[in-house]
């Protein structure tokens, strides 16, 4: 499989990331060359294997449902680029 | 003791000086800063160092040690690599993208070293995101290689991501460091300086407060000037943490112990996929070096096979960019770092995520967004991650068939050049660094880099040792027998 400049773009989008029109002719050879070099997975018969979902085998822990943390709201806005009382602001949303 | 003695002190060496009240932290310290205020413009191994920190932390390190209370690491000075949150103090992954971020928190792994005593220096440089093998897609720049090639001038790279660490390391300019691997990045920057380098096993080190790039293959782990360094550090840096779920409820072994214990009637594997067409004779020769010392020293050598080797590098292009495409999804201009204004939110993402990252960044994070997106996620994400069970079960086989440690090179190559032509222009020329370590993240288990001796153009190459899951005590072990037979390696001071 490989990617088309529409592709690109239209992944992008999904990815969120503005790009030139520049850039996305730059990536379409990039992505290809990546995928180029991913595509010999497809010679690997995984007949019957099952996909890893965990490195080691582990049971989850889990702990009671407590309120262990929070009253840090000015902590968490801290580092956010704009605030307003402890809210982070974003350009309008909703008309 | 001048700076240069007190610099060139192993954490071993170090703590013994400070346990016979010979010299203090402070002093060190000192030294430290002092190292780094030389060196760093050439070499480029901090993006920020923190002397108030340093020294603070330094005089209470000395204050407990004159109360009686010593702990593991007391007094000893280290660098951080910038993945990891420290409270306060510069956080950025080297990336734009988290300017200005100074989390509210401190990582489980800095929080244990400081626990245990240890001193702060600075954050170390590092690829974006820890996305590279070569350091040179910081935001910071490259960091230079310590070690240059007899005779020649050319700087080099220090290897990737952990290229900061392993810098600072190799050049005194801290007497360890944290690191951290998803595919090589440990190991890689350890061979490449002459440096010792762990990834420990999956769960092993809390993920807790370490800026994530591929969740289900990172793991913190140091990069140290010995092996006896690394396994003090690593003593340190493990824990189980109920703030990571993936973290494990294992005892932490003493590592430090199982130095000098006789490797005799091990059985050492050597698979016959990781001699590659066309690599280079030195590494051959250096590998087969590797197999005497261990031969010598009693082990026995196995020819072994793990056949799905080959396939690990691209499963691994799979999975590490889908994981991280997730992961970085939170960089969004909203709550913390970078923001770029724009005509309406969507805009302001993109804008934002556009300035922010890099091209390799970039790069991932398509290729992620594209390999989980709907109509390809069964080819491809799929397809790898059943892929990444046969790797785990290709080392399953050897490890039940008897094998106790298995012998590799760490890295194809010796250190590259900055901006080598051939691997800025290729990605997957660069992606080609990682061969040999990317298969232990794949399948969770515990990898060391150790230095085994110099090229024709005297830079230095190292072998890595693949664990059993949790049996870093067998690679600390194993590892040590290498290092006395093979001698370590500092470069010559230019900087």
């Amino acid at each position: 499989m490989s990617v088309d400049l529409a592709i690109v773009k239209r992944v992008a989008r999904l990815a969120r990331i503005a790009v030139t029109e520049e850039d996305a002719n730059r990536m379409v050879g990039e992505l290809n060359g990546i995928l180029g070099f991913v595509e010999q997975l497809n010679e690997v018969d995984v007949t019957g294997v099952e996909p890893m979902t965990s490195v080691t085998p582990m049971q989850m822990r889990k702990r009671t449902d407590d309120v262990t943390d929070g009253d840090k709201a000015a902590d968490v806005v801290a580092n956010a680029p704009v605030t307003d009382n402890n809210f982070f602001l974003v350009p309008k949303v909703v008309e | 003791m001048t700076m240069t003695e007190l610099t060139s002190l192993t954490i071993a060496e170090a703590r013994e000086k400070l346990k016979a009240k010979e010299i203090t932290s402070v002093e060190l310290t000192e030294s430290y800063l002092k190292a780094i205020d030389a060196a760093n413009e050439a070499l480029n191994a901090y993006v920020t160092v923190t002397p108030e920190k340093a020294l603070e932390m330094a005089k209470a390190s000395d204050a407990r040690r004159a109360s009686g209370t010593v702990g593991a690491l007391e007094g000893i000075p280290l660098g951080i690599k910038d993945l990891f949150g420290t409270k306060d103090a510069h956080t950025q992954a080297c990336s734009h993208i988290l300017d200005g971020f100074k989390p509210k928190y401190e990582s489980t792994v800095t929080q244990n070293l400081w626990d245990d005593g240890a001193v702060m220096l600075g954050k170390l440089n590092m690829d974006e995101f820890a996305m590279g093998s070569s350091n040179e897609t910081s935001y910071y720049g490259p960091v230079i290689n310590p070690w240059k090639a007899e005779g020649s001038n050319q700087q080099l790279v220090p290897g990737g991501s952990s290229g900061g660490s392993a810098a600072a390391v190799a050049a005194h300019l801290c007497a360890g460091a944290t690191a951290t691997d998803t595919g090589g990045s440990i190991r890689q920057p350890a061979a490449f300086t002459g440096t010792v380098g762990i990834k420990p096993t999956y769960g092993r080190c809390s993920r807790w407060g370490v800026v994530a790039f591929a969740s289900s293959l990172d793991q913190a782990g140091p990069i140290a000037r010995d092996v006896r360094d690394a396994a003090i550090m690593l003593k340190s840096m493990a824990s189980v943490d109920a703030k990571d779920t993936t973290s494990v409820d294992l005892p932490v072994p003493d590592y430090e112990a199982s130095l000098g214990q006789s490797v005799k009637g091990m059985k050492i594997g050597i698979p016959r996929e990781y001699r590659l067409d066309g690599m280079p004779e030195e590494i051959e020769a250096l590998w087969q070096k590797g197999i005497a010392w261990l031969k010598e020293a009693g082990a026995e050598i196995v020819d072994i096979s793990l056949p799905h080797t080959k396939y690990a590098l691209p499963a691994y292009y799979i999975v590490a960019p889908a994981e991280a495409s997730s992961n970085l999804a939170r960089y969004d201009g909203v709550r913390y770092g970078l923001r770029v204004d724009g005509k309406d939110i969507v805009d302001m993402y993109e804008k934002t995520r556009a300035a922010g990252f890099g091209q390799e960044v970039k790069r991932r994070i398509m290729i992620g967004t594209y390999v989980l997106s709907a109509g390809y996620y069964d080819a491809y994400y799929l397809q790898a991650q059943k892929v990444r069970t046969l790797i785990k079960r290709d080392f399953e086989t050897v490890f039940d068939a008897g094998i106790d440690a298995i012998l590799t090179p760490a890295t194809p190559s010796s250190a590259f050049g900055i901006a080598d032509e051939n691997l800025s222009a290729d990605p997957v020329a660069m992606y080609l660094n990682d061969i040999f370590t990317v298969t232990v993240n794949m399948a969770g288990l515990p990898g060391i880099a150790v230095p085994a001796g110099l090229d024709k153009k005297g830079l230095p190459l190292g072998l890595q040792l693949i664990g059993k899951p949790f049996e870093e005590e067998t690679l600390f072990r194993t590892a040590h027998v290498i290092e006395q037979a093979a001698g370590k390696f500092t470069p010559t001071k230019w900087w």
